[in-house]
């Protein structure tokens, strides 16, 4: 048994251990009646249960064109959000783009400006990876006060995917940027053409201009037919409903990069361009709004993520952060994609909190709260990455701490 | 001979493409496509207009949502916040906040009315991005916006934004 196996092993079986002989009662449920009649036909493409609920928190809106809703990442395991949870925030409405007609331009400081069709893109040599897609505005309400009260409503403006399609190195090496090439500005097809601008470095790095998320056609809110993957960097970046890539000599200060997805700090400067995420994480069970059935085994479940790299490590503490304990981090663990991580624990029914906390291959741990108020202030509004407390009631209840 | 001619034909249609898939854009399609504008100036077109000439506009399709005086109503303000920045409770508008003039334009040009993106024409444009910025006490009444003046107005917090310094956090104290 390899040695993290083996103390996993003992971990649990010393719970077992704890739990004693007496087996704790059990739920009820009524009889399952199995059925006699036959099932329901084959059909061309698939639906969840009539007994799932899961769905991402919707806001009401006087204009839901422009806005956001959140992935309920309490309710989705391992690390791929279902595309169907995968959240939104849009600027100006979902296009409905039909892609016979779509195209990319590819265009300015190059020496071949080129257009492509969505065929085209998918002739072109493809890649798969696994990254996830944050928005800078995620946990922005837990700058002034630690006051989201679960997990989809601090956290969920984060979700995790498949990106499948064409390295944008592909493209802009057949366009061939020239010297004078620092920057790229993207521009989506939505009504107010969201935009942009990306140093030429980053592009040139990871960057992916993608067809398809988790093996089919990425979704209209996600893009359709064509969105720019920008892995670890904030998830405005990753420009949907991709029209027009033109190679520019400097940023364009779009509205996005200037008066929004812009840091201020104590001081009243603000940090901008401030592209790339910081290692984070989150306790998923228990968290927020769920109710725990009664004393004895839970296992602690979370997802971490690090724009900078790979996950680490994952520490929890059961309370309050005066000890802390490594998690098992599910493998494969991916650069720029979420990290399940799994703490088994004995729950004694007493009340006290929990939290995690990320260390990524950057050597970066994520800050307590504390201390990142304390280097910025209260007013960034982006880039929150501080850890979260949960607090356990003594009849099981879990709310924000 | 004639296959000769056409392996160098496509030998140069195809130099430094190692793929050769998509088409050649023509310039006449960059133009149609391209609206981007950059705070040098670049991209912005031809047209102008003062706050005076944009009065009309504004009441008619921007005062709904940013309120008759640029104070805001069902959306956010476009003036007020001077000093606000360091406060608990920083206000950030056009006049406070906003590094470049040139972003208004872009932004108005390509964003707004809300429902009904891209419906001004550059002069409108002009005089409603000179009223902004004569509502926010920048440019007088009078001053012409057009692609020459607009990149020279120099925003109130163009010195306000410094560069990504991170990490700030997170190393490890023990």
């Amino acid at each position: 048994m390899p040695k993290n196996e083996r103390r996993r092993f003992l971990q649990l079986s010393g719970i077992v251990a704890l739990a004693g002989c007496s087996q704790q009662p059990g739920a009820k449920v009524d009889e399952e009646k199995l059925p006699s009649a036959l099932g329901k036909p084959i059909r061309a493409y698939g639906e969840r249960s009539q007994f799932e609920t899961a769905k991402r928190a919707v806001p009401d809106l006087k204009r839901p064109q422009i806005g956001s809703t959140r992935t309920p990442l309490a309710e989705t395991e391992g690390i791929i959000t279902p595309s169907s949870l995968h959240f939104e925030r849009h600027h100006a409405g979902v296009p409905d783009l039909d892609p016979s007609k779509h195209t990319l331009l590819l265009h300015g400081l190059v020496e071949r400006p080129l257009v492509f069709t969505v065929a085209d893109l998918k002739r072109l040599p493809s890649a798969s990876h696994i990254y996830f897609v944050e928005c800078a505005g995620n946990s922005g309400g837990e700058w002034k006060a630690p006051g989201g009260p679960n997990v989809a409503a601090s956290f969920g403006l984060a979700s995790c995917s498949e990106w499948t399609g064409v390295p944008l190195k592909i493209l802009l090496e057949e366009a061939g940027v020239k010297p004078a090439g620092k920057w790229l500005v993207a521009e989506g097809a939505d009504a107010c053409k969201m935009s942009r601008s990306l140093p030429i470095e980053k592009a040139l790095e990871d960057c992916l201009v993608a067809y398809a998320q988790n093996g089919e056609a990425i979704r209209p809110e996600q893009g359709y037919p064509l969105r720019l993957v920008v892995p670890g960097y904030e998830g405005n970046v990753n420009v949907k409903w991709l029209r027009q890539i033109k190679i520019v000599d400097q940023p364009n200060q779009t509205k996005d990069e200037t008066s929004k997805y812009t840091d201020l700090l104590a001081d009243g400067t603000a940090r901008q361009f401030t592209f790339v995420m910081d290692a984070k994480s989150v306790i998923t069970y228990p968290s927020g709004g769920q109710k725990l059935a009664g004393p004895g085994f839970q296992e602690i479940r979370g997802l971490a993520w690090s724009g900078r790299g790979v996950i680490e490590k994952v520490e929890v503490s059961t309370d309050g952060g005066t000890t802390w304990t490594k998690a098992a981090l599910q493998e494969p663990r991916l650069p720029k994609a979420f990290t399940r991580f799994r703490l088994p624990w004995k729950w004694d029914g007493k009340e006290t909190e929990i939290t995690a906390r990320a260390a990524d291959s950057a050597g970066y741990t994520q800050p307590s709260r504390e201390e990142l108020t304390e280097a910025r202030g209260a007013n960034s509004q982006y880039h929150y990455n501080g850890v979260k407390m949960w607090k356990i009631g003594a009849d099981g209840s879990v709310k924000n701490a | 001979m004639r296959s000769l001619l056409v392996v160098f034909v496509l030998g140069v249609c195809a130099f430094g493409q190692k793929y050769n898939v998509g088409r050649a854009a023509s310039a006449d399609e960059i133009k149609a496509t391209d609206q981007f504008m950059a705070p040098d100036g670049t991209g912005l077109p031809a047209g102008k207009g003062t706050a005076a000439d944009g009065r009309d506009i504004y009441s008619r399709r921007c005062a709904r949502c940013h309120g008759a005086q640029g104070q805001g109503d069902e959306e956010g303000p476009l003036v007020g916040g001077k000093g606000s920045l360091k406060t608990a409770k920083p206000l950030k508008t056009v006049g406070s906040f906003w590094p470049y003039a040139t972003t208004i334009y872009d932004y108005v040009h390509r964003a707004m009315p809300f429902d009904n993106p891209g419906l001004l024409d550059a002069n409108q444009t002009y005089s409603v991005v000179a009223l902004i910025l004569h509502m926010n006490g920048i440019i007088g009444e009078r001053d012409e916006m057009n692609a020459q003046t607009l990149p020279k107005v120099k925003m109130p917090n163009r010195d306000g934004f410094v560069k990504d310094n991170r990490p700030d956090t997170g190393k490890k104290k023990k």
